[in-house]
């Protein structure tokens, strides 16, 4: 064996000292640089706050984003009591639900129904559109795009900075929206009309000033943040790819970044006009969503004729469903930067990689309406959207499958960031299998909201998606810090994480084919029918519970490593071959310290011939010398 | 002081395009996208709809409007043609034409919006539909037990009418002042966005439009006013500014020819 058993943090600089003939494109230059000769000294404020630097911009996603995703994760921890069991005062923090929401939402700490669906819909919305999305799209996007195509920045520096305040605005208004009469939000994520028309109106509520019209506002300028985003990213790719760097050699995760970008660009717009619909019937009384006729507490609803719920779901699930491959995608880039990095072999094909993402990209704007079969569409709406439904699980496969076979024959390394994207694979893979029944109706209706679909969906959003995300941040931390994450409590987080994350959501696979319906908050007559899985709950608790536990050895790792981890003895600790290692650590404004350029594909390791096991993209000339194997191993 | 982006004004050569191009494109297709779920929402409930109202907005005042904002497309590319040509006085003729044309167009409009507020309907008990102008203040019809309305002509819907109703109210027809008591009206309101679908189709399509007219507006006036200065050391910079703000003129001139047919003459 060669230098691969090597824990990565004890790597030798083998790297550094096999800079290459073209030494002058190498991430050589003395470490922990972040001095760039031409680097431009910059206000505390515009260096740290008001930045225009894609690399703080990143970090500021991604630090938001997981607050974002804590605080959402702590709302679910509290649901989970109330699931397990209901009626009874929330342990330790009742006492602030009672302080924070008032007797009328959490009398004596005891979660009320109305609590319970702001929670749900607020957690619903910020992990999905606050969270997740932000830090895999826009966090690793704007911190690692740029450096692997050899850019200097993004290519719109400012608009850059309007995105991420503009999401930030989101994040306050929807947090902001819990301290308004009535609390925030109850219809769900998916904000269904008639009951979003009509929510939060009335005796009690401020006109403008309660939970749904702020989520409304909240949701308008969070996708204002990401239109511009995705329109920067896309522009960046397409003009700002450093010389050599032909489309074929770009890696999967800048594929993967464009192909979001595009699902973003494309499909919030819908939403953003159904917003400002549902804006128009609560402010204005129109009703785009309210069929005539509705009767709302015994009365007749003013509606002036000829809305229609169904528009709604229309458009919602237009975006809402390439949103899923939004969250997904990004994921599949990382996983497959870091098996070709840890498998120290090329990824199995390259081609199909790049093909299935952009078929998936493509095919997700068609299949939305397979949210809706119990809509009563029709028949040939419905056989439209199962045959999309099927055709887009091949893509998917075809990926799973490349990743699959890139184990194969590789000499595998096992850091922390390789045991998250291996981890990925059965829980996407579960992901996508459960979500089969669902895509097919005869299967659906049987099924439809169900814990099933709640434990399918989440397979994807949460074990999948989140492990992607850890890959990605143990994978890239060195680079933004200049020093290793701790690899033993990385690998302690990772088996908590692992084991309970499907200590929580398998058991929801089960109770929904006993039928435990998703939105119930404590169950009613639907849980006298489903009284032998009803113990499941419990198992389901306090797996979530014992999963936010697990979650601490990952926080205090993070920030002890960032002032106390071990600090990278080379500018490419992980030996890959991709151009964001080519900078120094970390990369000060403007990145690179000389022009780059792109010798050939960006996962050639293991190169026959070759004197080290990677030949990076920016390396002109390979040495054929063999050199002497370094002792260390 | 800022950072060197590469191609903020040279083309890159392999795709031909400078950044803010591309940005500009993108931001296009997204825009499409906007007013493409609007356009879906109005085919989705027309086709469900039981009735369609016809003929309830002015025509000529929207015809005219389109010939505005046409006229308004080709001055604009006047005005980047003489900045390319480095004719910096015939570039600010040209856009002051443009932001004319603009400001005309929303003065139009708004002449539609206050039209369409003093416009009444009101539904009586048996279902039927009279809609015309109050015969009174509406602080006065609040109060009252009667309403007193003089509904539309025959021919309201005519263009021949509705031009001559631009110039002052025409002529009265046979038609008499109705004196209708409150007990036989179900429902009655001025032409309100929720006075009925079609009507908040329109308020909020052409609200939605615009604002992007005067977006476009506090744009070309930036480059119109301060953001001129750019001329004296980057000419070629200000050129590719103004074409990208140009673009998104031209893109929400082509929203109104879509909204003119589809909501004042279908």
């Amino acid at each position: 064996m060669k230098e691969e058993t090597g824990v990565p943090q004890e790597m030798n600089e083998q790297g550094v000292a096999t800079g290459g003939p073209h030494g002058g494109g190498s991430g050589t230059a003395a470490h922990g640089a972040g001095h760039h000769e031409h680097q431009i000294e910059l206000s505390w404020w515009r260096h740290y706050v008001f930045s225009t630097d894609h690399k703080v911009i990143g970090i500021q996603y991604m630090i938001t984003s997981l607050l974002v995703a804590l605080f959402g994760f702590g709302l679910m921890v509290v649901m989970r009591w109330q699931l397990s069991f209901p009626g009874k005062p929330v342990p330790v923090i009742g006492p602030l639900l009672t302080a924070v929401f008032g007797a009328n939402l959490a009398p004596g700490g005891v979660m009320t129904p109305n609590l319970y669906n702001s929670f749900g819909a607020i957690h619903g919305t910020m992990m999905i559109f606050m969270a997740i999305v932000p830090a895999l799209f826009a966090g690793f996007g704007n911190f690692v795009v740029p450096l692997q195509l050899g850019a200097p920045d993004m290519a719109f520096p400012r608009l850059n900075m309007a995105s991420f305040w503009s999401f930030f605005v989101g994040v306050v208004i929807m947090l902001g929206s819990f301290l308004v009469p009535g609390g925030a939000a109850k219809s769900g994520w998916t904000s269904y009309p008639p009951l979003a028309d009509i929510a939060d109106t009335g005796m009690g509520f401020e006109p403008i000033l309660n939970g749904q019209t702020l989520w409304l506002i909240g949701m308008a300028f969070n996708i204002t943040g990401s239109l511009l985003g995705s329109i920067n990213i896309i522009a960046t790719i397409i003009q700002l790819r450093a010389p050599g760097l032909q489309w074929m050699r770009l890696p999967v995760f800048v594929w993967s970044e464009l192909v979001t970008a595009f699902l973003l660009l494309l499909a919030f717009p819908p939403l953003e006009s159904a917003a400002i619909m549902q804006l128009m019937d609560r402010l204005f009384g129109t009703s785009f969503f309210s069929p005539d006729g509705l009767i709302i507490g015994g009365r007749h609803w003013p509606a002036s004729g000829g809305g229609s719920a169904l528009l709604w779901q229309h458009l919602f699930w237009f975006l809402g469903h390439p949103e899923v491959y939004v969250q997904i995608l990004p994921t599949m880039g990382i996983v497959g930067e870091v098996f070709a990095n840890n498998t120290r072999k090329p990824l199995w094909s390259y081609k199909i990689f790049v093909y299935s993402l952009l078929s998936i990209g493509f095919l997700s704007m068609v299949v939305w309406a397979h949210h809706m079969y119990m809509t009563g569409m029709g028949q040939s709406i419905t056989t439209f959207f199962q045959i999309f439904t099927t055709v887009i699980s091949m893509p998917s496969v075809l990926l799973g499958t490349v990743l699959l076979l890139s184990l194969w024959g590789g000499s595998i390394r096992l850091p922390t960031p390789m045991l998250f994207a291996l981890a990925w694979l059965p829980m996407f893979g579960i992901g996508g299998l459960t979500g089969l029944p669902l895509g097919w109706t005869p299967s659906d209706m049987v099924l439809h909201d169900t814990y099933y679909v709640i434990g399918h969906f989440h397979y994807m959003m949460a074990p999948a998606s989140i492990m992607g995300l850890f890959a990605g941040l143990y994978y890239w931390f060195p680079k933004a810090t200049g020093r290793m994450m701790n690899d033993f409590w990385g690998k302690v987080h990772f088996w908590m994480t692992i084991i309970f994350f499907n200590g929580v959501f398998f058991p929801m696979l089960i109770q929904g084919f006993n039928g435990v319906h998703r939105r119930w908050y404590d169950g009613g007559a639907g849980w006298q029918m489903a009284q032998p899985v009803l113990w499941l709950n419990q198992v389901m608790s306090v797996s979530a519970w014992i999963l936010a536990l697990g979650q601490i050895p990952f926080i205090i790792n993070f920030f002890w490593s960032i002032w106390r981890g071990k600090k990278v003895t080379s500018d490419n600790p992980w030996q890959a071959t991709t151009l964001e290692w080519a900078t120094p650590t970390p990369p000060g404004h403007g990145n690179f310290l000389h022009p780059v350029a792109v010798y050939r594909g960006p996962y050639e390791y293991s190169a026959p011939g070759a004197a080290r096991d990677f030949l990076p993209q920016w390396e002109q000339e390979e040495s054929r010398v063999a050199e002497p194997k370094l002792s260390s191993v | 002081m800022e950072l060197e982006i590469p191609y903020t004004v040279t083309a890159r050569p392999d795709t031909g395009s400078y950044n803010a191009k591309i940005g500009i494109w993108l931001f296009l297709a997204s825009e499409v996208m906007l007013f493409g779920g609007f356009f879906s929402a109005y085919i989705f409930l027309r086709m469900g709809a039981t009735h369609w109202p016809h003929h309830l907005l002015n025509v000529p005042m929207g015809l005219f409007n389109t010939f505005v904002l046409i006229t308004s497309s080709i001055t604009m590319v006047m005005a980047w043609t003489a900045l390319k040509m480095r004719q910096f006085q015939s570039y600010r003729r040209w856009l002051a034409a443009t932001l004319v044309c603009g400001v005309v167009f929303l003065g139009i409009k708004s002449m539609e919006y206050k039209d369409k507020f003093h416009h009444y309907g009101v539904i009586l008990n048996n279902g039927q539909e009279i809609t015309g102008h109050l015969e009174m203040t509406p602080a006065e019809a609040m109060k009252s037990s009667t309403l007193r309305i003089l509904p539309d002509a025959e021919d309201a819907g005519s263009f021949g009418y509705q031009l001559r109703s631009i110039f002052g109210r025409p002529a009265a027809g046979e038609e008499k002042v109705l004196e209708i008591p409150k007990s036989d009206i179900q429902w009655w309101s001025n032409f309100t966005p929720r006075y009925s679908t079609y009507l908040a189709t329109y308020f909020t399509m052409t609200g939605l439009h615009g604002l992007h007219i005067i977006g476009g507006l506090l744009v070309l006036g930036f480059f119109w006013g301060p953001g001129a200065k750019l001329y004296r050391t980057n000419p070629e910079h200000l050129a590719n500014r103004v074409e990208v703000a140009g673009l998104f003129w031209h893109f929400v001139d082509l929203v109104w020819i879509f909204l003119f047919p589809t909501l004042y003459l279908l």
